[in-house]
């Protein structure tokens, strides 16, 4: 299992490569000449020589490349060119923002998801399943930012119980920052893990070793939790690294909804300014939650498949 | 007399809808005496399994249901129990082991954890005590090294041994009745025979009674010493094995023994019943087996034939050699 372990994570360091490499073509071919860009049509020659100058864009591209790859190995990914921060500032700032609403929202939406559709499975075809049913039908049908913007009116703006935007300071300001947005983000998420719960469930219930924990007198309760909620674990861990990425998309919408000092934001800003170092430093990060959230998930799956952990 | 360990009586399954429902066992009853072994046997199709799962109240539902009839264990009937006392009995009275050693057993838990739990589920036993008495059973079904294996999960055992893990399970609680669903079918032959004889070996040892059901008449005739016969969903013929394999009554108990592959067999191909087993709940009159039948007259597809007698534990369903038999028996009688 260690092994296992030291392998998948020497894995991801190619992973990481190619997603550097990709971040930096696509910084480079993308958006034509970053000087132009960021300086616009009318940009003078000096204006523009300076300008690649204090960007690094004056040497071979394979420098550039060794350059990039060297900031990134050193946190040093430059700086804003609006406020002159170095970008690992702004990045550190920005991104417990976006985690810490990735992971309320991830929690409550599981939290929320599973019984729902472990309730489904148990009562197919009938009143509960088909609630459950229609509320994951809502829950893909609303986009995000419109959720986001419902609550903020109906809630913050009405009713004044939260915050209408930002996302706090101290821990008790950022969790009363925090429910809106993750309450937005987790309506779909329970409404994914709920409709892949019962799914799995339903499969697993036709399976002959839930049959075997019947015959020797397992309970109902025991039956579903013991035997096969376990077993569900599999593709719902699949569905749970799915949804975190797609929470990734979500939060920029409802970053910018709320108004929340979040990754999402910053890269939105950074494009809306051409700001072309916070643009790159927001696609790193984004690009490397993804392989670290398919690390985790792969880890998890250790934990819940014995087959995998055991050899 | 004494009164049979089970009896069941006039069992009928039914799927579909109840309007127009399919019934997939029809009417089916015998019984097992306390430590008997009763073999059913019947090709796939024939409602074996459905009667079997009937015992524990495993008939998938929906969309099957038991529609009809008793089945008294102890004298109890267990249809008429609340359903959640069934719980109760499984595991604990009446045990239960499957066709697919593979599928079986949860792939999530260990094999120690899964015996465990038939423990766990009805006997105040702690822990180190249940895990004393999983590796006694493991001992029991001849599972090698059973304290390196107590921990391992069903992938790591051959097809053989989970069913040895299966048999262990089943027997945890010392269950007066074991019903066994084809618990060779998917093995290697060999393996096979180990397993009939682990099973004949927990009868003798623990006095468990025993429901073997399989379609191979061969194998319930070296481990049963009663035999049921089922097609289409009904019983055929029932008698204790050596009436059914001298004189075996029903035309289709006939073509299943000639069907049983010899060591000493010089033909080439094994017989075939010709024709195919009618689809579930699609003979509603007459017999059955007539479509398939040598010896069909006009009576079998009109009259469903009841269960005559052929000996003193010995019945068949059917008109024709229940015709003959009883004018042998007369003229016998007559000087
Ligand atoms: N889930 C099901 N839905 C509909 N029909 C079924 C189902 N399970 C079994 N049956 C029907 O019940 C009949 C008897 O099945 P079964 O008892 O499994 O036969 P056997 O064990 O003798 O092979 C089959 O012909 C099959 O068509
Ligand atoms: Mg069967």
């Amino acid at each position: 299992m260690a092994r296992y372990i030291f392998w998948r994570l020497a894995d991801s360091i190619p992973t990481v490569l190619l997603v550097l490499t990709l971040v930096f073509i696509a910084m480079r071919i993308l958006p034509g000449d970053p000087a132009i860009a960021a300086l616009g049509d009318n940009a003078l020659p000096d204006q523009i020589a300076v300008f690649r100058e204090k960007m690094g864009l004056n040497v071979p591209l394979w420098r550039q490349y060794l350059n990039f790859l060297h900031g990134v190995v050193t946190l040093d990914l430059g700086r804003s060119l609006i406020s002159n921060t170095p970008v690992v500032n702004l990045l550190a700032h920005h991104l417990p923002y976006t985690i810490e609403l990735t992971i309320a929202a991830t929690l409550i939406g599981v939290t929320a998801g599973i019984p729902m559709g472990v309730l489904a499975a148990t009562h197919r075809n009938r009143p509960a399943d088909s609630a459950v049913r229609l509320y994951s039908l809502v829950g893909y049908a609303i986009p995000d930012f419109y959720l986001g913007a419902l609550l903020l009116i109906v809630f913050s703006l009405n009713l004044g119980w939260f915050p209408i935007n930002g996302g706090g300071d101290d821990f008790p300001s950022r969790m009363y920052h925090i429910v809106l947005p993750a309450l937005t983000l987790a309506f779909l998420k329970s409404a994914f893990m709920g409709k892949l719960a019962r799914t799995s469930l339903l499969e697993v219930f036709g399976k002959d070793y839930v049959r075997t924990a019947r015959a020797k007198g397992a309970r109902e309760g025991r039956v579903i939790y013991r035997h096969a909620l376990r077993n569900a674990m599999l593709p719902l861990t699949t569905g749970l690294g799915m949804s975190l990425l797609a929470t990734l998309s979500g939060s920029v919408a409802v970053e910018l909804v709320f108004n929340r000092p979040g990754i999402g934001t910053l890269l939105i800003s950074g494009i809306s300014e051409r700001d072309y170092a916070v643009i790159q430093g927001g696609v790193i990060v984004f690009a490397l939650f993804v392989v670290v959230v398919n690390l985790m998930i792969d880890l998890l799956y250790i934990v819940v498949d014995p087959r995998i952990r055991v050899q | 007399m004494t009164a049979p360990l089970l009896r069941i009586e006039n069992l009928s399954v039914e799927f579909g809808p109840r309007a127009n429902p399919i019934r997939v066992v029809d009417d089916v009853s015998f019984e097992i005496e306390a430590g008997g072994s009763v073999g059913v046997v019947g090709e796939s199709g024939s409602g074996k399994s459905m009667t079997s799962l009937s015992i524990l109240r495993l008939v998938p539902e929906p969309p099957g249901r038991i529609s009809g009839g008793r089945i008294l264990f102890d004298g109890a009937d267990l249809l008429a129990l609340p359903r959640n006392q069934m719980p109760d009995i499984r595991g604990r009275d009446v045990a239960m082991i499957f066709q697919e050693p593979m599928s079986s057993l949860n792939p999530v838990m260990t094999i120690g954890d899964q015996i465990g739990e038939a423990i766990l589920l009805h006997q105040d036993l702690n822990s180190a005590q249940r895990r004393k008495r999983v590796l006694e059973l493991l001992r029991l079904v001849g599972i090698p090294d059973p304290a390196g294996r107590i921990d391992a999960y069903p992938h790591q055992f051959s097809g053989g041994m989970r069913q040895r893990v299966m048999i262990a399970m089943a027997v945890a609680c010392n269950p007066r009745l074991l019903i066994a669903d084809e618990p060779t079918t998917a093995l290697d032959v060999t393996i096979q025979a180990q397993v009939l004889a682990l099973l004949k070996d927990v009868r003798q040892r623990l006095g468990t009674a025993i429901l073997l059901i399989s379609h191979d008449l061969g194998i319930i005739a070296d481990s049963c010493e009663r035999v049921v016969v089922m097609y289409a969903g009904r019983v055929v013929e029932e008698g204790d094995v050596r009436s059914i394999f001298r004189n075996p009554a029903h035309p289709y108990t006939r073509a299943l023994l000639k069907s049983i592959p010899r060591l000493d067999d010089e033909r080439d191909r094994l017989y075939q019943i010709p024709g195919s087993v009618p689809l579930a709940g699609s003979v509603t009159q007459g017999c059955a087996f007539r479509a398939r039948c040598p010896l069909r007259v006009e009576t079998c597809a009109v009259d469903r034939p009841p269960l005559f007698a052929f000996g003193p534990s010995h019945k068949a369903a059917c008109w024709v050699t229940a015709e003959a038999a009883q004018a042998r028996s007369a003229a016998e009688a007559s000087p």
